[in-house]
C-alpha cells in the first residue's frame, strides 16, 4: 500500500518534472549562450498554451474534433511561440548585448510584466477552461491510477522532443554553431558564424519548446490564465539552476528532481508547502553544489 | 524606399503576431466567436509607423553627426543636468533646501479634513523610497542581485503586528526592533549565500523571498494566514488621540523623517571605508579580496544593513496601513523595487529616489488608464533599459583624471 502510494507519487512528479525540464531547457540554453536570464519565457509558455487554446477552440466551434485538432493547435501554437520569442530578443535584449549585466534583467523583467497584460487585455484575466482533446487509450485502462492517458502523451512527447534537441544539438549546423557561441562568442564569430543568427536560433527553439509544454500542461490541468507563466517560468528557472545553468542534460535532470521533490512533499508531508520544497531544495543544493548538480565549477581567473 | 519596404515588414510582421491574441477571442460560455480585426490593422499600422519613423530619425541624427565631425567639431558628450548640479555645491544646496520645504508643506496644501488620499499614496511612495535607498546598499552598492528584498519588508512587518498584537508594545519600541529582527534574517540568510555567483544568488534571493511569502501564508494560528493581521495599531504621539487626517499627516512625517535618516546614512555610508570596500567587491571581487577586504564581512554587511532599512520602514507600512496580509509581500514587489534602483541608476540616491516616486506615483495617478498602466508599465522598463541603461542618473565617480566624454563606460559588470 505504502510502496503504491509512492509509486503514485513518483509517476506525478515524473510527468510534472518532464514539463519543468522542457521549458527549462529554454532557459538553459539562453544562458548558455548569452549569461542572460529570461525572465519572460514563462510568458512566452502561457502564449503558447493561449495560442493553442484559441486555434483549438475556433476548430471545435467550427465544427471539427479529434487528434487532428490538438495536433495542428500544437504547431500554430509553437509556431506563434517561436515569433514571439524571437521578436522579443530583437526588441528587449538585442540593443542590450553591450550594457551592464543586470539592464537585460531588468528589461526581461519588464517584457514579462508587458507579456502578461497583453495578453490579459487582449483575451481575459479570467481562467479559461481548456478543451479536452486527449481522449483516453483503451490501453491505459489498467495502469491509469499511476499514469492517466494525457500523462503518457505528455511523457512520451517530452522524450521525443529531448532526444530531437540533441540530435539538434549534437548534429545539425546550428546546433554546431549553437555549442561553438556557447563556448567563445568572439572565437565564433571569428571563425564566421553570425552570431546574432545563432542567438535567434535559439530562442525560437527555446520558445517552441516552452510552447510544446503550455500545450501539455494545459490539457493536463484543463485551464489557462495569463498569469500562469509566472510560476512555471520560476520554477523552471530554477529546474534549471538546479542542474548547473547552461547545461543542457543538466536542465533535464533538474527538472525531474524538482518534480519528484515537489511531488514527493506534497504528498508525504503538506501540499501547501509544495513550492517551499522546490525552493528549499534549490538553496540546499546550491549551498553544498554551489555550480548546480552537472554544472561544472568556473574557475576563477585573474 | 528601402526604409519604406522594411518598416513594411515590421508591420506586417507585428500584424502577424497580433492575428490570434488580439484578433480572435472564443467565448467558451455562449461558444461563440469574436473576430476583432481592427486591432489588427491598428497595431500593423502603428508598428510601420513608428518603425519608419525611427529609422528616419536614426538616419537624421547619424548624418548630423558626420556633418559635425567634418566641421571639426569634437563629439563631446554633453553633461547631464545631475551631473552639472551635483558639480554645483551652492546649486545642489539650495534645490535640496527647495525640495525640503516643499515636501514639508507638502500635505498641508493637497489636503483637507475631509480628503488626504493624495497625502496617504505620498506615504506609500515614500516607504517605497526608503525601500529602494536600502536596496540599493545591496544591490547598487555592493552588487548583490537580490531578488527577495521584500522578505526584510515583510519581517519588519510582521514583527510589529505579532508584537504590538501578543505583546502590547508600541510602534516606537517596535521601529528598531523590526529593523534589528530583518538585520538579523540578513545576516542568517546572507551567511550561506556567499559563496554564490551572480545569478545563483538572484534565484535564491527570489526563493527565500517566495519561501517566505508561502510561510506567512500557511502558518494560521501564527501569522493569520492569508488572511493577514488586522486592527494593527497606528504610531502613537504620546497618548495623544489623531482624527483619519492627523494619522495620515502623523505617518507623512514620520516616513519623511525616515527617508531624511536613510539618505543621510547612506550617503555616508558610500564615502566610507566600507562604502568604498563594497563598491570595489562589485567592481572586481577578486582584485578586492587581493587588496585585503574581508569578502565575507563586506558581503554581510551589505546583506544586513539593506535589510534593516526594509524592516524599519516595514514597521512603518504595517502601522499606516492597520492591516497587514502576504499580498503585499510578493515576488512583484521585490521585482518593482528593483527597477526603481536599475531605473534610478545603480548607487545613485537622488535618481533611485526620482524612480522610487515615479514608479508609485505614476500608476496612482493614471487610475484612468487603469487597464493599460502595468502593460505601459512593462514597456517602459523595457524602454528606459534600451534608450538609457545606466538609468535615470548614472552614478556619478569621482572624476580624477577621466574625461568627461567617456563618462558612459564608467560602469563593471
Amino acid at each position: 500500500m505504502d510502496s503504491e502510494y509512492f509509486f503514485e507519487l513518483l509517476c506525478g512528479g515524473l510527468v510534472k518534472g518532464s514539463i519543468y525540464a522542457l521549458i527549462a531547457l529554454g532557459y538553459t540554453m539562453v544562458y548558455g549562450i548569452i549569461q542572460l536570464i529570461n525572465f519572460a519565457h514563462g510568458e512566452i509558455y502561457m502564449i503558447g498554451a493561449f495560442v493553442a487554446f484559441i486555434v483549438s477552440g475556433v476548430l471545435t466551434l467550427t465544427g471539427y474534433g479529434g487528434p487532428t485538432v490538438l495536433l495542428l493547435a500544437a504547431v500554430i501554437a509553437i509556431i506563434y511561440a517561436a515569433a514571439y520569442g524571437y521578436t522579443l530578443e530583437k526588441i528587449a535584449y538585442r540593443p542590450l548585448r553591450a550594457a551592464p549585466r543586470l539592464s537585460p534583467l531588468i528589461s526581461a523583467i519588464g517584457a514579462s510584466i508587458f507579456l502578461t497584460n497583453y495578453v490579459q487585455l487582449a483575451q481575459t484575466p479570467d481562467f479559461l477552461p481548456f478543451p479536452e482533446l486527449i481522449t483516453d487509450f483503451d490501453f491505459m485502462e489498467p495502469f491509469s491510477r499511476y499514469v492517466s492517458s494525457v500523462d503518457l502523451v505528455i511523457l512520451v512527447v517530452t522524450t521525443l522532443t529531448m532526444i530531437a534537441l540533441t540530435v539538434l544539438i549534437k548534429y545539425t549546423r546550428v546546433g554546431k554553431a549553437m555549442r561553438a557561441t556557447q563556448q567563445d562568442a568572439v572565437m565564433a564569430r571569428l571563425v564566421g558564424i553570425n552570431v546574432d543568427r545563432v542567438i535567434s536560433a535559439t530562442f525560437i527553439i527555446g520558445s517552441a519548446l516552452a510552447a510544446i509544454a503550455g500545450v501539455l500542461i494545459a490539457s493536463r490541468t484543463g485551464q489557462i490564465n495569463s498569469a500562469i507563466g509566472f510560476m512555471a517560468g520560476i520554477k523552471a528557472f530554477t529546474a534549471a539552476v538546479l542542474g548547473g545553468i547552461g547545461n543542457i542534460p543538466g536542465a533535464v535532470l533538474g527538472g525531474l528532481v524538482l518534480g519528484i521533490a515537489e511531488t514527493l512533499g506534497a504528498g508525504y508531508i503538506s501540499s501547501a508547502y509544495e513550492d517551499v520544497f522546490a525552493f528549499g531544495l534549490l538553496v540546499l543544493i546550491l549551498v553544498l553544489r554551489p555550480a548546480g548538480l552537472l554544472g561544472k565549477a568556473v574557475k576563477q581567473k585573474v | 524606399m528601402t526604409h519604406f519596404k522594411r518598416s513594411l515588414v515590421i508591420g506586417l510582421w507585428f500584424m502577424f503576431l497580433a492575428l490570434p491574441l488580439m484578433v480572435v477571442r472564443v467565448n467558451t460560455l455562449n461558444h461563440e466567436i469574436e473576430w476583432r480585426w481592427a486591432n489588427m490593422l491598428w497595431l500593423g499600422f502603428c508598428a510601420f509607423a513608428l518603425a519608419w519613423f525611427w529609422r528616419a530619425s536614426t538616419e537624421r541624427r547619424a548624418a548630423r553627426q558626420a556633418l559635425g565631425v567634418a566641421a571639426g567639431r569634437p563629439l563631446l558628450a554633453k553633461l547631464s543636468w545631475a551631473q552639472r548640479l551635483s558639480d554645483d555645491p551652492a546649486l545642489s544646496r539650495r534645490l535640496l533646501l527647495i525640495v525640503a520645504a516643499a515636501a514639508l508643506i507638502f500635505p498641508w496644501v493637497v489636503s483637507t479634513s475631509q480628503n488626504f488620499y493624495h497625502v496617504n499614496i505620498m506615504v506609500s511612495a515614500l516607504i517605497f523610497v526608503v525601500l529602494g535607498l536600502g536596496l540599493n546598499i545591496t544591490v547598487g552598492l555592493a552588487g548583490l542581485l537580490d531578488l527577495g528584498y521584500i522578505a526584510f519588508f515583510a519581517v519588519g512587518a510582521y514583527t510589529y503586528a505579532l508584537l504590538a498584537r501578543n505583546f502590547d508594545l508600541g510602534f516606537w519600541t517596535c521601529l528598531p526592533l523590526g529593523g534589528i529582527m530583518a538585520m538579523f534574517f540578513g545576516i542568517v540568510l546572507g551567511f550561506p549565500i556567499l559563496r554564490l555567483r551572480g545569478d545563483y544568488l538572484a534565484i535564491v534571493t527570489l526563493g527565500f523571498g517566495s519561501i517566505t511569502k508561502i510561510v506567512l501564508e500557511n502558518s494560521e494560528e501564527l501569522f493569520g494566514g492569508a488572511a493577514g493581521i488586522a486592527g494593527i495599531p497606528r504610531p502613537d504621539l504620546f497618548g495623544l488621540v489623531l482624527d483619519g487626517r492627523e494619522k495620515s499627516l502623523y505617518s507623512y512625517y514620520i516616513v519623511l523623517a525616515l527617508v531624511a535618516l536613510t539618505i543621510f546614512v547612506t550617503n555616508r555610508l558610500k564615502n566610507s571605508r566600507i562604502g568604498w570596500a563594497w563598491m570595489a567587491l562589485r567592481e572586481d571581487e577578486i582584485a578586492c579580496v587581493a587588496m585585503g577586504v574581508d569578502m565575507a564581512r563586506t558581503k554581510l554587511s551589505a546583506y544586513a544593513l539593506g535589510a534593516f532599512w526594509a524592516g524599519l520602514v516595514g514597521v512603518i507600512f504595517a502601522a499606516h496601513n492597520n492591516f497587514i496580509n502576504p499580498d503585499s509581500f510578493t515576488f512583484m514587489d521585490s521585482a518593482m523595487i528593483l527597477s526603481m534602483v536599475v531605473l534610478g541608476g545603480m548607487g545613485s540616491i537622488l535618481g533611485v529616489i526620482i524612480a522610487a516616486l515615479a514608479l508609485k506615483l505614476l500608476p496612482e495617478y493614471l487610475r484612468a488608464v487603469a487597464e493599460y498602466r502595468m502593460l505601459v508599465f512593462g514597456a517602459v522598463m523595457v524602454l528606459m533599459m534600451i534608450f538609457r541603461p545606466q538609468g535615470l542618473i548614472s552614478n556619478l565617480r569621482r572624476k580624477y583624471e577621466r574625461a568627461p566624454a567617456d563618462e558612459s563606460d564608467g560602469h563593471g559588470k
